[in-house]
This record gives C-alpha cells, sequence and structure tokens, in this order.
C-alpha cells in the first residue's frame, strides 16, 4: 500500500481536467435544477451535442475548431429548443423522464449506422482538438512535490477552471437581476409567478437553452481534452453524476457545483486509487476484488451517495436547506 | 397480503414456468450442453472462435474461416467435427473475418448477402471473442429472413458488450405482408415482456405517486437469480430458478417498500426528492450487480438454442411461444385480481383518492406492501422472460428495459395498469415495427421517440385522467 500514490492520485483527481468540465457541466445543470426547479434528467445530451459539434465540425467537415464550438453551442441550443417546447409544459417528474429518454434518443442516433458518415458511429471521431493544444502556453509539466499534471493536462485545466469560473460568474449576476429572482419564483410556486403575469414557459425555456449552452461548452471541452469523442461516453451515468454534484455541493448555490466537484472526484478517485492499490499490493485478495470491479464500485459509490445526500441532507453541504423545497407542484 | 391471494399468484406463476419448461422440453429435448464449446486454447492470449452450424443445427465441419488486419491474413482455421473453430491472434485490435464460401457444404449460404465477411471484429486484449456466422439453407432463404430477429441472432456477438456495430442485421428490405406479420408478432412478444414489468411501475405510481427509477434493476435481479440458480452446482431447471427469481423480486420489492420507501413516506419527504432517491437506488443497485455477476452476457443454458416452429408465415421458438403466452396470462390474472379481490379493489381506491379510501377504512399501507411485492414478482419474472428471449443475461439489461416501460406506462397513462398493459405492448409493436424502414439499432430510439410525442400530444396517456399535467 502506497498512500502518497493513492492521496495525491486523489488531489489530482480534485483540481484535474474532469473535475474542472464536470463543475462546467454542474453549473448548468444547476442553473436548471438549483434555480429553476427544471428536473432535467437528460443533461448529457447538451454534452453530447456540444461535444459533437466540436469533433463534427473539425474531422468531418474540415472545419476551425473555433467554429466547431460556436457549431456545438449552435446544436446545444437547438436541442434547448426541440427538447423544452414539448417538455417545458409537463410537471416535474414528466420531464425527468421526457429528458432522459431524448439524450438516450440522441445517443441511439448519434452511434447509428445512419449516422456514421458524419459522427463515425460507435467508433466516434479522433484527433481534432491539435489547435487547441497548438496554443498551450505550458512548456513543461508541473511536479508539486507527489503532484503531477502534464503540460497538457494544465493546459486543459486552466482553460476548464477559467470557463467555470466564468461561467459561475455569468450565473451570479444573472440570479442576483429581475429575471434571476423571476426564475428563482417559479422555483418556488409556478403559480404564483403565473398569476403574477409572469410567461413561465418562456422563462424556464431560457433558463434551458442557457444551461444547456453551458452543457454543451462542458461537452466540447471534454471532447477537446480527451480529442476523442464516442457516442457511449455520454450515457445516462454521466447525468447521474452530475446530480450527484449539484446535490453534494449544494443545488441553487453558486459555488455548489465548484466544491461538489472537487470533493465528487477527490472521493471518487480516493476510492478508485485506494482500491488499485490494495488489490495490487494484495491487501485485498485479487479473486475477491478485480481491475473492472473498482470502475463498477465507483458508480456503487455514486448511487449510494445520491442515496444518502437525498434522505440526510438534500440541501448539500453550502445549501440552506429552507432555500430548496424538493416537492412537486 | 392475504394468504388466498398469494397462493392463487404462487400457483399461477409455478404453472407458467413449469408450462415453459414441459412445452419446450417435449418440443425439443432439452438441448443443454451441446452447444458450450469445448476450450481449445490456453488462456490469456486474444483469439476469434466460434461454432458453425447449419440451417439443421447440425454442426459444419471443414469450414475455412481467416482473419485478417489491414489486408494481410493474420492467422486462419478450419472447424473441426463440432464445428467449432479458433483463429489465434498475435494482438488486440481491428480484425476482418472471412469465412471461405468454397468450403461450405452444397446448399449452405450466408443469411446476409455478404456475410461471409465481417468487417471491424474488435478484439480486446485477453479476449476469446466469439463470432456468429448466421448460415440458412439456400432454398430456405428468404423464409430465414423474415424469421431472424434482428437483435438476438444476426451480426457478429461479443460476450458482455451489446454496443457492438455489426449487430445490426438486415434493413430496407422493404414490407413484404410476411415480415410485417413476423415483426408483428416480435411486438406483440416484446411488449407483452415491458407490459408485466410495468405493471407493477404504473400501479407503484398509482399509489404512492412515486416515480420507482429502480424497477429496472428488480428486473434484472430477477434475470440473474434464475441463472444463478439454474446454472448452479445442482444445475436446478430453469423452472426452479425462476420461481426463486419470483420470490426474490417479490421480497425485493416489499422490502424495499418497508425499509425504505414506507419510512421516507413517514417523514414526509418530498416526491422529487423521493425519485432521486430511486435514482440513486438504481444506480447504487446495477453497479452492484456490476461487481457481483462481472460484464459478461451469460446465456441460460437451458431452451438456449431452439428451431423455429413455422405458423402459416410465421416463425417462432416454441420457448418464445411459451413465453408470449404466458405474459398474457399474468397480464390477464393482474387484471382479475384488480378487479374481483378485496385487494384489487382496495388498490384501486387507494389509486383514485388515498385519502378518501384510508377514511373508509382500508389499511393504506398494507396495500401498498403487496402492491410493491407484486410488483417486484411481476418484473422479476419478466427479467426471465426477457432474458430467454433475448438470449442473454447482462447487467444493465433492466435499464436497457426501463425507459421502454417509462414510454409504456407514460403511453397508457400513468398509475393506470390497464394503460400501461396498452402501453408497453404499443412500445413493443413500434419498436419491432421500425424495422422495417429503419436499422435495428434504432429501434429503441424510436420508442422513446413515441414516449416524447405522447407528451406532447396527450401528455395522460391513452387511460390516464385529464388531470394537470404541467
Amino acid at each position: 500500500m502506497n498512500f502518497t500514490d493513492v492521496l495525491s492520485n486523489a488531489f489530482r483527481g480534485a483540481f484535474g481536467p474532469e473535475a474542472a468540465i464536470y463543475a462546467l457541466a454542474a453549473v448548468g445543470l444547476n442553473l436548471h435544477f438549483g434555480f429553476t426547479g427544471l428536473l432535467n434528467f437528460g443533461h448529457v445530451g447538451f454534452m453530447l451535442v456540444g461535444a459533437y459539434g466540436v469533433a463534427v465540425s473539425v474531422s468531418t467537415w474540415g472545419l476551425s475548431l473555433w467554429v466547431g464550438l460556436l457549431v456545438g453551442i449552435a446544436c446545444s441550443i437547438v436541442l434547448a429548443l426541440i427538447l423544452g417546447i414539448p417538455t417545458l409544459r409537463l410537471r416535474g417528474d414528466y420531464l425527468a423522464i421526457a429528458t432522459i429518454a431524448g439524450a438516450e434518443v440522441l445517443r441511439y442516433f448519434y452511434r447509428s449506422d445512419w449516422a456514421a458518415p458524419l459522427t463515425g458511429g460507435v467508433y466516434g471521431l479522433r484527433q481534432f482538438a491539435n489547435e487547441f493544444f497548438a496554443l498551450n502556453p505550458y512548456s513543461s509539466d508541473l511536479a508539486l512535490g507527489p503532484l503531477y499534471f502534464s503540460a497538457r493536462n494544465l493546459w486543459v485545466m486552466t482553460a476548464g477552471w477559467a470557463l467555470v469560473i466564468l461561467a459561475s460568474l455569468l450565473v451570479y449576476l444573472l440570479i442576483r437581476s429581475p429575471w434571476g429572482r423571476v426564475l428563482r419564483a417559479i422555483r418556488e410556486d409556478e403559480l404564483a409567478a403565473r398569476s403574477l403575469g409572469k410567461n413561465v414557459y418562456a422563462y424556464k425555456m431560457q433558463s434551458l437553452v442557457l444551461g444547456g449552452v453551458i452543457g454543451g461548452i462542458a461537452g466540447a471541452l471534454i471532447a477537446i481534452a480527451t480529442q476523442s469523442v464516442n457516442p457511449d461516453n455520454f450515457n445516462p451515468a454521466v447525468t447521474f453524476y452530475l446530480w450527484a454534484i449539484m446535490i453534494l455541493g449544494g443545488a441553487s448555490t453558486i459555488l455548489g457545483p465548484i466544491i461538489g466537484s472537487m470533493i465528487f472526484w477527490f472521493l471518487a478517485t480516493f476510492l478508485d486509487s485506494f482500491l488499485r492499490n490494495a488489490t495490487a499490493s494484495g491487501v485485498i485478495p485479487p479473486d475477491l476484488l478485480s481491475g473492472p470491479d473498482v470502475g463498477a464500485l465507483r458508480f456503487v459509490f455514486v448511487g449510494l451517495c445520491l442515496l444518502l445526500l437525498m434522505i440526510y441532507r438534500p440541501a448539500g453541504i453550502l445549501g440552506d436547506p429552507k432555500e430548496l423545497r424538493l416537492d412537486v407542484r | 397480503m392475504r394468504p388466498r391471494l398469494m397462493a392463487i399468484v404462487a400457483a399461477f406463476f409455478l404453472l407458467c414456468l413449469t408450462g415453459v419448461g414441459a412445452a419446450s422440453a417435449a418440443l425439443v429435448g432439452t438441448p443443454t450442453t451441446a452447444n458450450r464449446p469445448a476450450v481449445l486454447t490456453a488462456e490469456g492470449d486474444q483469439s476469434l472462435k466460434g461454432t458453425l452450424r447449419g440451417p439443421d443445427g447440425k454442426p459444419l465441419s471443414g469450414v475455412t474461416v481467416t482473419a485478417e488486419q489491414n489486408g494481410t491474413s493474420v492467422g486462419s482455421a478450419t472447424s473441426n467435427a463440432e464445428g467449432q473453430w479458433e483463429v489465434p491472434l498475435p494482438s488486440p485490435g481491428e480484425y476482418t473475418l472471412k469465412l471461405d464460401l468454397s468450403t461450405l457444404p452444397d446448399g449452405v449460404q450466408p443469411r446476409d448477402k455478404g456475410g461471409e465477411v465481417l468487417e471491424a471484429v474488435v478484439v480486446r486484449p485477453q479476449q476469446q471473442r466469439t463470432v456468429i456466422f448466421p448460415l440458412v439453407s439456400t432454398s430456405q432463404q428468404q423464409q430465414e429472413k423474415a424469421g431472424s430477429v434482428p437483435q438476438s441472432t444476426s451480426g457478429p456477438t461479443q460476450a458482455g458488450d451489446q454496443n457492438e456495430p455489426g449487430a445490426t442485421g438486415e434493413s430496407g428490405e422493404g414490407t413484404t405482408p410476411n415480415r410485417v406479420l413476423q415483426l408483428v408478432v416480435e411486438g406483440i412478444k416484446l411488449g407483452a415482456i415491458i407490459a408485466i414489468t410495468a405493471v407493477g411501475l404504473s400501479l407503484i405510481f398509482g399509489t404512492t405517486r412515486l416515480i420507482n427509477f429502480a424497477h429496472g434493476e428488480i428486473v434484472t435481479i430477477g434475470a440473474v437469480v434464475a441463472f444463478w440458480v439454474s446454472t448452479s452446482p445442482g444445475s436446478l431447471p430453469l423452472v426452479i430458478g425462476g420461481l426463486a427469481a419470483v420470490v426474490a423480486g417479490g421480497l425485493l420489492g416489499g422490502g424495499l417498500e418497508g425499509g425504505l420507501w414506507r419510512p421516507m413516506r413517514r417523514r414526509s419527504t418530498g416526491l422529487i426528492q423521493m425519485f432521486i432517491i430511486s435514482i440513486g437506488l438504481s444506480l447504487f443497485l446495477r453497479y452492484l450487480i456490476l461487481v457481483l455477476f462481472s460484464g459478461r452476457r451469460e446465456k441460460y443454458s437451458q431452451y438456449a438454442l431452439q428451431p423455429a416452429m413455422h405458423l402459416g408465415p410465421i416463425s417462432i421458438t416454441p420457448r418464445d411461444l411459451i413465453v408470449t403466452l404466458a405474459s398474457f396470462a399474468i397480464l390477464i390474472l393482474v387484471a382479475v385480481l384488480l378487479q374481483r379481490t378485496r385487494m384489487g379493489k382496495a388498490a384501486r381506491a387507494v389509486a383514485d383518492n388515498k385519502d378518501l379510501a384510508e377514511a373508509s377504512g382500508i389499511d393504506v399501507d398494507r396495500v401498498i406492501l403487496s402492491i410493491w411485492v407484486i410488483g417486484g414478482a411481476l418484473a422479476a419474472l419478466g427479467g426471465v422472460f426477457y432474458g430467454l428471449t433475448q438470449g442473454a443475461v447482462y447487467w444493465d439489461m433492466g435499464f436497457n428495459l426501463l425507459l421502454l416501460m417509462f414510454a409504456g406506462v407514460i403511453l397508457g397513462g400513468l398509475g393506470s395498469a390497464y394503460g400501461a398493459m396498452i402501453g408497453s405492448i404499443i412500445v413493443g409493436l413500434v419498436s419491432q415495427l421500425s424495422n422495417l424502414w429503419f436499422p435495428p439499432s434504432l429501434q429503441n430510439a424510436w420508442a422513446l421517440l413515441v414516449l416524447i410525442i405522447v407528451l406532447l400530444v396527450r401528455p395522460q396517456g391513452i387511460l390516464g385522467r385529464a388531470e394537470r399535467a404541467g
């Protein structure tokens, strides 16, 4: 057992590219659920179209990466409109099923033989973000004691956390604007907001589009960071990760998604690294737990996390239990 | 739950399961171990292997299979007397597999045109991947084409991974009446299985307003329990396995209600909160199954290979026929229970108006508990049926089915048991009939699109009460 390794891995997880990207996506989801009360369980759909917007533009159409990013954003706006028009009039739980179904339909289409000429089907697309890495200002890797980041990851992290801060700042300003107050009014009591003459449907749609765009950018960032997209990486489990992150940190708080993502990835990588270390060094007998099982245990942990948080602390670490009353209608 | 009711339910499950067993055994003579090829190489290296069988189910020997990578041959093998072949591979990667047509016996040919070449077969490190070349006799090709089920028989199939290319089968073959009929039968079969799992989901929603996201995991647990029992050292008959699954599903359902949901209701937890809890529970259970069961796709060893019966233009295996009939019988039984027994009436009363039911002396908690038990048992049985007809038991099968269940339940009207039945069968039909025009890899997508369209047009569903849904 090497505890320095396990701990340094866990810290790398807390600050690494994944934590930044999931924090960004969770900021979008927080705008949906935390501030507007929309039960969006298809957030991964926005990430999917954002990622493929970049990948298809560059790999298939030969456009520049930055045009691809715009295409990705445009795709998330279109998706938000398509998803929102039928579902935003529905009660919360219907919306949840409709969004998860919508995201799955998207995944099926992107991986189908039909779309394969564009999206590469089940194999996805690769090597389309060289333009991004060509801009990398870091020339050497960073080593802080046992903590080690490659120059590539440093660049992705810089971009990722910068975007997280920008998006959080945007949400912070918006929520304090009259527009944001209407959103929160809708979350608290939709009928009251409606009876005050607010066009609830339009507000919900604007929130869905804005949060979706943030999700789309997060998806694009995943595609860029890994230089690859594959439809099956955008499965419903990603959405559940985001929910766990958001609720852990505290829905309807500005810092919640950021803190949540850091803690979540710290714990997830810690668990992962600990179990791998323990099986490798024989502390846990290998026939009790093998490599693939460790990956699965992470999800067991996420599920348990979501379950226990919702039972015992639905407002999360930062949230105010009075701020967010979770109920239908 | 009332003992008499319990006895009826138990007797009926037993009857259905023995029905499957007896009829299938009578028709085929239990081909149990014949389809397990012996391991030909040592563990640790990658290879591609398979067993070649002719249209009559007999093994084909002396057929040459060649593996190529980037256009150069990396190895070949000739099938032995049992029809088994195995090509050892130098490294993991993507291979093209070719069947030498000239070595095939006369009158046998690949089912699909060009089916002798399988491209882009991905082999992972240390994987002995099984590949199937579907073969038919030259004369009956047309008939077989109409009869083949895309999702379960065509293309290279691989243990432990449903997300494979090539497993797409045929599409765009035009709409001959025979094919339409065949797909209708497939659709009804799938729909009936969805229906028995979805009835519980809908009733639970009707009585407690909870959308139970973890319902799919009860389905998987049912299938897995039946697999474990039927392949355990004693290798008990699958019928016993099915019974064990039903018991496990019922216990799990009852346990969740008593241990989790009732206390949550007592704390007056919000519905959205409970919904998210059920999502966490679903995730927790699903990946726990993955750890315990592993990511492989397993087959029930019994009733695995059956020749199809041809009833006029339709071909169906005895196993699937019995499963479909049993599913319908169970649906009718559920309907009778709901209409005729005290418990059924009480359940409908609670679903209609909980407070009024409670005020008129119905023990609401007991009603809800029995609905959870019955719903769990039905879901687990549905899992066994789904595993049987799909030919595979795997860790996220229930989750795959869950979205179709939601589609069926919402289409029929959330909370209504009969709506769930009708909606599920429509969903089954839609997903199968879409194969007429679209690739089978998209069949679930169409079913989910139906869900979204229903929400747009008639959110309360076909039989739902027109209450405010938005």
